[in-house]
């Protein structure tokens, strides 16, 4: 028997937690003698105030619906992918080797191969711990992190040793050539009339996220494998009474969600630096964590939570750059979120159950 | 009544969970130096009662009064204090302690363990000569049976100094034998003034122990009657609210062609341990063969293997071809598709997916199938269609397959799985334990839908650790001990007593002179 109505599950609880974070924010900015409100109204004003704004939010977002997306798909299974960090930067890979040695004729085309690139170099960095549980039995939660790191020691190596162009003291690789330039949002949006600010982040990659959420939510709840992915994250001997592989489904899970943080990587390597720099994933995909919890591995809250996310940052930068107050407690204000969103739930949940039962009696 | 104060009397208890009731106004005297039955179907509201006396849950409603006195009981510590102990159906011993240690756990002297164990043992000493309640007490408990676990249980609450022991399901792992000693040491008990309040769904240790008997039905007290004035026929109408078949209403059986072949099986759990040595058997077109046996004597892995969900080694021919035991068609999907259907033991952690709707369950093991795709997609319509054509023809209730699994009664779980494993028209069925949890009323639903598979010529392998279920409903049972066939007997000549001998691995002469 269901104890809350799904409205409230989906909509009712985690307004409660958000709202939690946000009055706990406001009394630590309060502590530091600034005004809450007036922090509050600069992080709005920054982040959905203009277009320009918009432009920056959108693009964080982009990045936290690929990683966000990319831990769904694998908590759906019931595996804890922590490793988007390292598979969206293999993903860079991905995108640099197709953008920098393959001269294309146009950027569609590009953006076809690039996402294959991304895609195949963050699934293959995804299906090696994968392997690794499914034969070996070594935690995908220990494995993905050491592979964070790996990635971090790869990508310095190649970026150093073989991508740097002669003669550069920086650490990345050449800029891609033009054919291989991704239209912003800016571009987009400027040619069908609306006006929009240019000289900011967010690009066609957007529409790729939006339709990654579709394609999970189909993956997911329409097709065979999703079912046979779903059951098995649910009850691992009921699956494997219904024949289903746990080894298949362990490298399948994984790859996919692998693949989904390594699309990540068209956005910001291929649409924003249009180069492979070091660290360029800057933590998103340990946001994306977050972002699944809070958007309870449903395509569509990981679309709103990543938005929110999206809004934390690009607000974050504003208050930072407006305010006294430092940039460190920006990264408070995220923690608090993910704190009240993901792990603190069930203190919210618990008297919400609570209050429903007593008006159902009531009724 | 003598004049003389309950031991236990509880007035117009009610519990509700969310908008389940699960006591209503219940009120129940139980006399001193007595033996309570409290029968019920699964979900009657026996075992929220009983939490309620060890202070699990609080009661929104009512009193409890202990030997006259009204009592709260907010903790099990209060409820060991006003000398209630309980024994649960699943022990709580510590598997590496000694059975010493296990008696003194929550209940030490000090901070130094020497004097506690020595006065325990003491304790233990005297306890064993009163009770016939023999334990080694410096047994590990890993290292004891069930039978001796529950007397250390048992032991546990004396210990403590209990006047009232409550028993939730006493008997189920435990064989005719070692049920019937367990009902010796209870005499006892009641002999010295104890008071007893037994917990269960068999009607044969009602009839068999207890001096008066309360029936709950849907968290009511229906009745409460003395034992010796009642029946079993009455009893089982009382729980379920309507007359019931006890027996199974069968025709003789027509034994057909040989379908499955088992010979020479043997499986080496995880650990190294061998859980088969060496199983032969046989079923063929049209009869049932019931595997008799205590639980964890190899018949799940038995079933496992036939099932496709663990590996091992030996022979087995399904209508005349082997199966794979090892390799690539050795799973659940490659042994649907030799025709044998899986109703699994259990059916809350295999056979069904407790979060998914009720419409998604009725493919499970069988998604993949033409039937239930489209293209790309799976085929939510024809699922859907599906499952509800199978919910009005097992009749489960509530009729509606969007409802997830686990809002569905035992017996309506087991007939959803029950529904999508034999409309595959399987030539081979696979039943374990397919009325564990299930209420009177849909066990002879299952009963009779399991007979009609059998006349209507198929093969079906029974795995059952109730003895009534086994010989009520097989045409032939074979016993299982440690791993190994102890032989086989047709029901017409055998009883309880001689299969409960055979379960417990006595041989013929040992059944002979016992």
């Amino acid at each position: 028997m269901q104890v809350i109505p799904r409205w409230a599950d989906i909509v009712l609880i985690p307004a409660i937690n958000l709202f939690l974070a946000f009055f706990i924010s406001g009394l630590v900015i309060l502590a530091i003698g600034e005004d809450p409100f007036e922090a509050l109204k600069l992080m709005v004003d920054g982040a959905l105030g203009s277009t320009y704004g918009w432009g920056f939010t959108l693009y964080y977002a982009t990045n936290f619906i690929f990683t966000g997306l990319a831990v769904a798909v694998a908590f759906h299974a019931a595996l804890f992918n922590i490793g988007g960090e390292g598979q969206a930067a293999l993903g860079g890979l991905g995108v640099a080797l197709m953008c920098l040695f393959i001269p294309w004729p146009h950027w569609t085309i590009a953006l076809i191969a690039a996402s294959f690139g991304a895609a195949a170099f963050g699934a293959l960095w995804a299906t090696i711990p994968a392997y690794l549980q499914a034969k070996r039995g070594s935690h995908v939660v220990i494995t993905t992190i050491m592979f964070n790191f790996i990635a971090a020691a790869l990508l310095n190596y190649v970026l150093v040793n073989l991508l740097r162009p002669a003669g550069t003291m920086d650490p990345a690789s050449a800029k891609f050539p033009d054919a291989a330039s991704l239209p912003t949002l800016s571009d987009m949006l400027n040619a069908i009339g609306i006006p929009f600010a240019a000289r900011t982040p967010a690009n066609i990659t957007l529409i790729i996220a939006l339709i990654a959420c579709v394609a999970v939510y189909y993956l997911i709840w329409r097709t065979k494998l999703g079912y046979q992915l779903r059951a098995f994250g649910k009850s691992e001997p009921a699956a494997r009474y219904a024949g289903i592989s746990s080894v298949k489904i362990i490298m399948i899970a994984m790859a996919i969600s692998g693949g989904l943080a390594g699309l990540m990587a068209i956005n910001n390597v291929m649409g924003e630096a249009e180069r492979l720099i070091l660290n360029s994933v800057e933590g998103a995909g340990f946001i994306g964590i977050a972002v699944a919890l809070m958007g309870r591995s449903h395509p569509f809250g990981v679309l709103l939570a990543a938005i929110l996310f999206g809004f934390l940052y690009q607000g974050g930068a504003e208050l930072a750059l407006w305010t006294s107050i430092p940039r460190d407690l920006v990264v408070v204000i995220q923690a608090l979120v993910i704190l009240f969103t993901g792990a603190l739930d069930g203190m919210v949940r618990a008297p919400v159950e609570r209050i429903f039962l007593m008006m159902r009696k009531g009724a | 009544m003598n004049g003389l104060a309950p031991a236990i009397e509880l007035k117009g208890i009610s519990k509700a969970f969310g908008p389940v009731q699960a006591n209503k106004d219940i009120s129940i005297r139980v006399m001193p130096g007595t033996i309570h039955g409290i029968i019920g179907e699964n979900g009657a509201g026996k075992s929220t009662l009983m939490s309620i006396l060890y202070g699990f849950y609080k009661a929104d409603a009512g009193d409890v009064f202990i030997s006259g006195q009204k009592t709260a009981i907010p903790d099990s510590q209060a409820a060991i204090a006003a000398g209630i102990g309980m024994v649960f159906q699943h022990f709580k011993l510590v598997e590496n302690f000694t059975v010493l240690e296990n008696v003194i756990l929550g209940a030490e002297d000090g901070a130094r363990l020497g004097p506690s164990l020595s006065k325990a043992r003491k304790q233990l000493t005297q306890l064993a000569a009163d009770y016939e309640l023999n334990v080694d007490p410096d047994a590990l408990i890993e290292n004891i049976g069930v039978g001796m676990q529950q007397r250390v249980e048992i032991l546990k609450a004396l210990y403590r100094e209990a006047d009232i022991l409550i028993l939730d399901e006493p008997t189920g792992v435990l064989t005719p034998a070692e049920a019937d000693h367990l009902f010796r040491i209870l005499e006892g008990l009641k002999a010295q003034g104890k008071t007893i309040i037994l917990i269960t769904h068999k009607l044969r240790e009602i009839m068999e122990v207890t001096d008066t008997v309360s029936v709950m039905r849907r968290g009511e007290m229906t009745a409460t009657v003395k034992t010796s004035e009642t029946s079993p026929q009455e009893l089982a109408e009382l729980m379920v609210g309507r007359k019931v078949l006890l027996r199974v209403d069968k025709k003789p059986a027509e034994p057909k062609d040989m379908v499955l072949e088992v010979d020479n099986l043997e499986v080496v759990d995880s650990k190294g341990v061998k859980r088969l040595k060496g199983i032969s058997l046989n079923v063929r077109a049209g009869e049932i063969l019931g595997i008799a046996g205590v639980a964890g004597n190899g018949q799940s892995e038995l079933l496992e293997v036939l099932g496709g969900v663990r590996t091992a080694t030996g022979m087995i021919r399904v209508n005349g071809q082997p199966l794979d035991l090892t390799g690539k068609l050795s799973d659940g999907r490659s042994r649907r598709e030799r025709g044998i259907a899986h109703v699994p033991e259990d059916r809350q952690r295999e056979g069904l997916i407790m979060d998914f709707a009720a419409w998604e369950n009725v493919a499970f093991g069988y998604h993949h199938e033409d039937e239930y795709n489209a293209g790309l997609l799976m085929d939510q319509a024809a699922l859907k269609e599906d499952a509800a054509g199978k919910f009005t023809r097992f009749d489960v209730r509530p009729d509606n397959p969007m409802l997830e699994a686990k809002n569905f009664s035992g017996g309506n779980q087991q007939k959803i799985v029950l529904a999508r494993e034999i409309e595959r028209n399987p030539d081979l069925l696979l039943v374990g334990q397919p009325t564990r949890g299930v209420d009177i009323g849909a066990i002879e639903f299952i009963h009779q839908r399991i007979v009609e598979l059998r006349d209507a010529g198929k093969a079906i392998l029974l795995v059952s650790v109730e003895l009534e279920e086994i010989l009520s409903l097989s045409d032939r049972i074979a016993v299982i001990f440690d791993g190994q066939m102890m032989g086989e007997r047709l029901p017409s000549e055998t009883d309880e007593k001689e299969l409960g001998l055979m379960m417990a691995g006595m041989t013929g002469q040992e059944r002979e002179a016992s």
